[in-house]
């Protein structure tokens, strides 16, 4: 029935099945291994992948918070938020970008630099991506685009928020905003969750200082993305919080009022309630433009600030070191009483000027004040009773009345720009310099130069510690609704001089700390102060008020820059006819009204010559306008007090 | 013989659809309409193009398997040679009248298809190669004259393949060739001498290889190389595998694929978008029904009497189950990409075709089981 080939087919047949085992065979581990391999991709790895893909598909946008405002005592904002007018463009969106950009060209007053710079841009990224055409629109451009917006496909007006200042009268305390740096997200451990491209942080003032509570929280929204990164769909959103508001003690019409007088002076002013501390006035000049920084500043103006060689970004209140000159003399005539180194009526002969190991020891006034008692000596400034006074106290003894009354240290919290300046003493000579204090040293040092070193705002809160009778205060500049006890206790002590406190007074949240040992003290250094400003022979008696209403008592400086040379000294130069930078700094601080203070005052004019001269009359026209406005500003203190 | 041959012969058409395999052809069925949803999932859960013309192929080409399987196993065994030498001149005219698309020149414009000789050419050589075999006597198997003509039918189509370029196709082309001829008898010293020489040859085949090709298997063994170039496809897959878990993220939810992080996602890496979206569980359903498919196209090897209807069907379940595991591995990322389609699962007319058309001539061998070729 086979053929002859039919054994031979059966054998094949064989060896092919034998064959076909093996492979089988082959096929069943090769099965096993792809099974342990989905195992291992599916069961075992599957959490890490699951990760891996909800990284590639979700993309998360961080949106900027709106910062808080920064309010005036009187709930004005100084620094607030405006809308801003943006408009972003689409390029997938579009039909014709050339067309579009010709017709945007037309409609928003864009040049053609910017033109072929964003076709630049398109070519470079992804079409829908968007590019801002116009960063910062006025409202009426923006309505007009609002207009023609249906032929203008791709275009998206968007509205976000900018900071924005009313004007730049405060600018140095409120300090500015600006994008984000990177050593900002270095050196501030809250901007590394917070952090949105493009969004604006505090760089200097308050905007620094409550950068992190001000700045808000920061919103996000979530989108699903597909592997080019487009935006498939939104996922989630969270808008974020806005920023904290803040209110000052600032009056800001007192700071536009100031910040008039200053112009063109390279000077500071410094008022401060003499009871709560609250500033009601700080101001630095010349001023700058803090709008300018909040969208990228212009190089050109960037560069006319920083030539300025009267420094327009520095806040000389707070961060401006100079010698307190004669304004020390407060001091040093109230260390000298408490120490028990002169008694009130104590005299010196002064015949301007005195000699000490040879060296000469000259009174500003050439042919010298005569007799001069401890009042004439601060009424006429005289320098030689006060070497002589500063050469019994010395200068140690001197540097703790000082340090006391709040020089040498930093007055505020948390403002990076401000200095602690110098009260020296023997030890911090030694420490800092290296050398052995001489005598002479002393001698400068009473008449405050030398090494003294002050900001204007120590010389003012010296002033309004003097001014209350003696008490300590904590100056602020953030209202924190708290009473002011002292004001209160004081006149509740004026009232009933024998009577206990009542509770809510003993319950007070200041700890009264006097800085006298004898009150009567302090009384005469105010006494003084307003025989400087009030009687003739006043260094400031020129810039007195009549009205008892806003008698102030004050005391002039002037802080040298140059030592005078003995010609300078015999051909009576003045300081007009100096060069501007070898002339004197002006100095005047002064509290105000004299029966019944409530204000204090610092007023420094770089180069401005003498105190009484140059400083005096703003300080003059300031606690005018700051006295004038007291009733308003009690009341609504009072206001505030009772809802908090 | 005689009697028998005229049994067969005298078969009626009832008799032949009564003696299809069905549970292969259930098996064949089920797979494809899984295929057609994984389809719809590509084309992100609408009908579009892809899946229509997915489903339109299935259809076509599951009817002409069915045509395939009613004819005598004796006119394919007849016409072997011819559809090779067919199928070999379509490799030639693609190489002067191809369709270059991404840089490899694979197609012949058939006006209603593109056509992949290429893909015709992995059934072409295994049917030439089983007449062969089968004609052979046994003691000439491994005569070196009787070995001339193998090798020229497997270098012939290679090298017009792998010059399209399309290294992957030759692989699995010649693959399928050395399967029959391992399962005919040729001597397992043969073909350790071949792979010898051939690992001798690497270092010239290397400086050959274009640099696309040099940077994939460079990929291959280290995907993080590049995670955004050309590892790019291999991690994304891997990501979507994995992701998948147990019981997969579902029915056209599959992130990866429908944000296009994965690649290719019609065609190689349709396993892939599976496995994403149905799981574990799913991965191995579809193993299940490829092991179905070869273990009864084994069988009806094991059923057929001819020595040509036995080399045939043990050779194309062997290439078919390399196909399969090509791919899986591939997508896996335990094989470099080498672009190779999921037999009836990928989207692909050729593939789709060629595949069918082995699976009729393995149903023919069914049918006709009993039938002598000669």
């Amino acid at each position: 029935m086979l053929s002859p080939g039919s054994g031979n087919t059966v054998i094949k047949s064989k060896l092919i099945s034998r064959r076909m085992f093996l492979i089988t065979a082959a096929k069943a581990v090769v099965m096993v291994g792809l099974i342990g391999r989905l195992i291992s991709l599916q069961i075992n790895q599957a959490t890490k992948y699951k990760s891996l893909s909800d990284k590639n598909r979700f993309r998360e946008w961080k949106l900027a918070p709106e910062r808080g405002a920064i309010k005036d005592f009187f709930n004005t904002e100084i620094a607030s938020n405006e809308p801003l007018y943006q408009v972003h463009l689409v390029p997938e969106n579009a039909k014709d970008l050339d067309n579009l950009f010709v017709r945007l060209k037309a409609i928003l007053n864009i040049n053609d630099k910017r033109v072929s710079f964003l076709k630049r841009k398109i070519r470079k990224q992804k079409p829908w991506e968007p590019v801002i055409v116009s960063e910062n629109l006025s409202w009426s451009d923006f309505s007009r685009l609002n207009l023609f917006l249906h032929e203008l496909q791709g275009v998206e007006p968007i509205v976000s928020v900018a900071r924005t200042y009313p004007d730049n009268s405060s600018a140095h305390i409120l300090g500015y905003v600006s994008q984000i740096s990177a050593k900002d997200l270095q050196t501030k451990e809250y901007l590394k969750e917070l952090s949105v491209p493009g969004m604006a942080v505090g760089k200097t003032g308050l905007e620094r200082k409550l950068d992190e509570q001000i700045i808000g929280k920061v919103g996000y929204q979530r989108y699903e993305v597909n592997a080019f990164g487009k935006r498939i769909r939104e996922i989630k959103i969270d808008a974020g919080q806005a920023g904290k508001s803040f209110k000052t003690t600032l009056d800001y019409e007192l700071q536009k009022y100031t910040s008039g007088l200053l112009q063109d002076k390279a000077a500071a002013v410094c008022v401060m309630d003499v009871y709560n501390g609250d500033i009601v006035s700080l101001v630095s000049s010349p001023t700058f433009e803090p709008n300018q920084f909040v969208h990228g500043l212009d190089k050109k103006y960037w560069n006319s600030l920083i030539k300025n060689e009267k420094k327009p970004l520095a806040n000389k209140a707070l961060s401006g070191l100079y010698p307190p000159g004669s304004t020390i003399k407060t001091l040093v005539a109230l260390s000298a009483l408490e120490n028990k180194i002169v008694r009130p009526l104590d005299t010196f002969r002064c015949k301007g000027k005195i000699e000490l190991y040879g060296e000469k020891f000259h009174c500003w006034e050439k042919e010298g004040h005569g007799i001069v008692n401890l009042r004439k000596g601060i009424q006429r400034s005289c320098d030689v009773y006060f070497y002589e006074v500063a050469r019994k106290l010395g200068v140690d003894r001197l540097s703790e009345t000082a340090k006391k009354f709040g020089l040498g240290k930093k007055v505020l919290n948390d403002f990076i720009e401000e200095r602690s300046g110098v009260v020296p003493n023997t030890k911090w000579k030694k420490k800092f310099i290296g050398q052995n204090w001489y005598l002479g040293e002393t001698l400068h040092s009473g008449i405050g130069q030398g090494y003294f070193q002050s900001t204007p705002l120590q010389l003012c809160l010296m002033t309004a510690q003097i001014a209350n009778g003696g008490f300590e205060i904590k100056p602020r500049i953030i209202f924190d609704g708290k009473n002011d006890n002292l004001r209160e206790y004081l006149k509740f002590k004026n009232e009933n001089p024998n009577q206990p406190l009542p509770t809510d007074l003993l319950v007070s949240n200041f700890n009264l700390k006097p800085l006298f040992k004898n009150q009567e003290y302090i009384n005469l250094i105010k006494d003084a102060m307003f025989s400087s400003s009030n009687e003739p022979g006043g260094t400031s008696y020129r810039h007195r008020f009549e009205d008892p209403k806003f008698t102030f008592a004050g005391k002039t400086g002037s802080s040298q820059i140059k030592k005078f040379t003995e010609e300078q000294r015999e051909a009576e130069v003045k300081q007009e006819s100096l060069p501007y930078n070898d002339r004197d700094h002006a100095l005047f601080v002064a509290f105000a009204p004299y029966k019944n203070p409530q204000y204090a005052i610092s007023v420094l004019v770089e180069h401005g010559g003498s105190g009484g001269k140059a400083a005096a009359p703003i300080a003059k026209k300031v606690i005018k306008k700051v006295l004038e406005r007291h009733e308003l500003r009690r009341s609504v203190n009072n206001l505030i007090g009772e809802s908090v | 013989m005689l009697q028998q041959r005229s049994i067969q012969s005298s078969q009626s058409l009832r008799d032949k659809i009564l003696s299809l395999d069905y549970i292969l052809i259930f098996s064949i069925l089920v797979l494809g309409v899984i295929s057609m949803f994984a389809m719809y999932s590509t084309d992100g859960g609408e009908f579009k193009y892809h899946t229509n013309s997915h489903i339109l192929r299935f259809f076509i080409f599951f009817g002409m398997f069915l045509v395939i399987s009613l004819i005598q196993i004796r006119f394919w065994h007849e016409t072997s040679y011819l559809i090779y030498f067919v199928f070999f001149l379509l490799l030639l005219g693609v190489k002067y009248f191809g369709l270059t698309s991404s840089g490899s020149q694979r197609w012949l414009n058939l006006y209603f298809m593109n056509l992949q000789p290429s893909e015709l050419m992995k059934v072409g050589l295994i049917l030439f190669l089983a007449k062969y075999y089968h004609r052979i006597s046994i003691e000439n198997i491994n005569s070196f004259k009787h070995l001339i003509l193998p090798i020229a039918v497997l270098i012939g189509p290679i090298i017009l393949v792998a010059t399209q370029p399309d290294l992957g196709t030759a692989i699995l082309i010649a693959s399928g060739g050395i399967v029959v001829a391992w399962l005919a008898g040729v001597r397992a010293k043969f073909f350790v001498y071949s792979g010898v020489a051939m690992i001798a040859l690497l270092p010239i085949a290397i400086s050959f290889l274009k640099p696309y090709q040099k940077s994939r298997i460079l990929t291959f063994l280290n995907p993080e190389r590049d995670p955004l170039g050309a590892g790019y496809q291999i991690i994304q897959s891997k990501i979507a595998i994995g992701s998948g878990g147990l019981f997969g993220k579902g029915f056209l939810k599959g992130s990866q694929s429908y944000l296009d992080y994965l690649p290719e996602k019609h065609t190689d890496f349709i396993f892939t978008l599976f496995s994403e979206e149905f799981g574990f569980f799913g991965s191995l359903l579809i193993l299940l029904l490829y092991v179905l498919i070869i273990s009864r196209i084994v069988r009806i090897g094991n059923m057929t009497r001819s020595n040509f209807g036995k080399l045939y069907c043990y050779s194309f379940a062997t290439a078919f189950f390399i196909y399969v595991v090509v791919n899986m591995m591939m997508v896996l990322g335990l094989l470099p990409i080498v672009g190779s389609p999921l037999p009836i699962m990928s989207y692909g007319g050729s593939s789709m075709l060629a595949i069918m058309f082995g699976l009729g001539i393995v149903m023919s061998c069914k049918i006709y089981k009993d039938v002598p070729v000669n």
